[in-house]
């Protein structure tokens, strides 16, 4: 195992957040804030509770969920795809490391960064809404399970973007409305009986569901379901990103 | 001694049908300057990505002291430094950081008092700071110099290494492939500036549309292919070049003043004696010859043509 090479990238891939620290800390924090006065303020005067739990609270884990799909995936996507676009990737791809190696780098440094910004937003929130977290390991282990989950994820989508248009389309037009419509905002029990079927097949509502779970012991679907569905994402992305790597989809081709 | 590159049957065909490569065998020799020549999309980086690791053959076999280069990659691939043709680093890095990033990428704990060396080596350590959107062109260049040599490689591929640069830094950067040479390091470098072949290489290979055609030392190269001109400047200049003359294939300058004889080891030309011996007994007189060696250059543009 390459370890030094591993901690090469990781190092340098860190180094990028806190030199881009504006872009990558402040930036959502500030989106954060926004979100609790606009839904937290505006709506919640409106809704009081859902399964008992403030609706400022109730929010807080959708709102930590939904940064860190879209940071996990922009961090991560970004990171591979600059070097292929500014053509810097020759180092990479010469250099005496494994596939496994760059991967644990990569998502590891976008993981990382993700994580980091879920507890500022975590403490960010604890500002406006008394915040009580019952399963914080759970809690935790959602939030690393789904920060790598998507950072994988993130990471495909660099290898597979061809144009800076490309990177940004998956995150915009899938991810984006499948948070939003994964209960990050409300109940599924507050739709109506066919659009709470069809939320069903939203991936997204399990990690948010599962997430909440861990701090208020409430949910919209089971635990388990919320976990297992998490880790075969996990599984499906290191399936694509093994297979990548073994025929040299857009990297070595 | 066993060859430092050995690259056999090696083919690539471009997802496009493209044959980039048909049937590549060159073994390259420890400590030597290799200088691969060739025209634009000849093969010469495709060839060295595959050597390097950057993109997969299609088939063949390439061993880099010994060791494959897909079953032991990690062995093969820490002997090599590489300064691919493009200016490719990444702009918002300080010099320093990304020589450093180098190293630790190819798995070498760190040495900063050799990094200092490197950088000083290159002129680089009074900008050690600087990002490297901050460089000119020619700094770039000898930041990715520096960033291949960060790991202190046993072979160097300098992909079009002064494509661009001007001629003081030229002369720098053939200084530096010379030090390293001395150090033991194997060099190869493609290039189509042939003056930079002519100047350095120890032996000079030339591919041309995905084959090598040629693979010879440079010396002998020189004196085998190499042209040779003897031009006789006359007493008096002569209107016509005499019948007898025929055999020997001479050029008349328009005012007559000068006979231009050009031959090669391979012509069945006569030989420069008995032309002389000729012009003599013709009464034909000069006051004064000089002979020029055809460059690499113009050998090359004839094994190129040749093979189109």
């Amino acid at each position: 195992m390459n370890l030094r090479a591993v901690w090469a990238i990781y190092r340098m891939e860190m180094a990028r957040a806190f030199r881009t620290v504006l872009q990558s800390i402040v930036s959502p924090v500030i989106s954060t804030s926004l979100y609790f006065v606009v839904f937290g303020s505006a709506i919640g005067s409106r809704i009081t509770e859902i399964d008992g739990i403030s609706y400022g609270a109730f929010i807080v884990p959708g709102l930590i969920m939904l940064s860190l799909l879209t940071q996990s995936i922009s961090n991560a996507s970004f990171a591979i795809y600059f070097p292929k676009f500014v053509g810097s990737i020759y180092e990479l791809l010469s250099a005496p490391v494994s596939y496994l190696e760059i991967v644990i780098a990569y998502v590891g440094g976008a993981a990382t960064k993700s994580i980091i910004l879920g507890l500022i937003i975590l403490a960010t929130a604890s500002l406006f809404v008394p915040l009580h977290v019952e399963h914080p390991v759970w809690m935790l282990a959602f939030l690393v399970l789904t920060a790598v989950t998507f950072s994988l994820f993130g990471f495909i989508i660099g290898i597979w973007a061809k144009s800076f248009e490309q990177l940004q389309l998956v995150p915009l037009l899938i991810i984006t409305p499948l948070t939003f419509l994964g209960g990050s905002f409300y109940s599924i029990d507050m739709l109506p009986g066919i659009w709470r079927t069809v939320t069903l097949f939203n991936p997204v509502l399990y990690l948010v569901s599962g997430f909440r779970w861990s701090f208020y012991g409430k949910s919209d679907v089971s635990i388990g379901i919320s976990l297992g569905m998490t880790v075969v994402f996990l599984l499906v992305c290191i399936a694509i990103v093994a297979w990548i790597f073994r025929t040299g989809y857009r990297l070595r081709n | 001694m066993p060859s430092i590159i050995s690259i056999s049957g090696v083919t690539k065909t471009y997802a496009t049908g493209f044959k980039a490569l048909k049937e590549i065998n060159l073994e390259i020799e420890r400590g030597e300057i290799f200088a691969l020549l060739g025209p634009n999309g000849a093969g010469k980086t495709t060839l060295i990505s595959i050597v390097c690791g950057i993109v997969n053959r299609s088939s063949g076999t390439v061993t880099v002291d010994g060791h494959d280069i897909t079953r032991d990659y990690r062995a093969a691939r820490s002997l090599i430094g590489l300064v691919p043709q493009e200016l490719t680093i990444d702009a918002f890095e300080s010099v320093w950081a990304t020589v450093n990033y180098s190293r630790g990428l190819f798995g070498k704990p760190a040495n900063p008092a050799f990094v200092e060396k490197v950088l000083r080596d290159l002129s680089l350590w009074d900008k050690k700071d600087a990002k490297a959107i901050t460089l000119s062109g020619g700094m770039k260049r000898r930041l990715m110099i520096a960033k291949a040599l960060s790991h202190e490689p046993r072979v160097l591929f300098l992909d079009e290494p002064t494509a661009g640069v001007d001629v003081e830094l030229r002369q720098d950067m053939w200084a530096m492939v010379r030090r390293l040479r001395e150090d033991g390091v194997t060099i190869i470098l493609t290039t189509h500036y042939i003056e930079e072949a002519e100047a350095m290489a120890d032996r000079v290979g030339v591919i041309n549309r995905g084959e090598i055609v040629l693979v010879e030392e440079k010396a002998e190269l020189m004196r085998t292919l190499g042209r040779k001109r003897l031009v006789l400047e006359l007493r008096s200049p002569i209107a016509a070049i005499p019948e007898t003359f025929s055999r020997y294939g001479l050029e008349r300058s328009p005012d007559g003043g000068q006979l231009t004889y050009t031959y090669d080891n391979q012509s069945e030309r006569p030989g420069v004696a008995s032309l002389i011996r000729d012009l003599e007994a013709a009464g034909i007189q000069f006051r004064d010859i000089d002979t020029q060696n055809s460059s690499l250059e113009e050998i090359f543009v004839n094994l190129v043509r040749k093979d189109a």
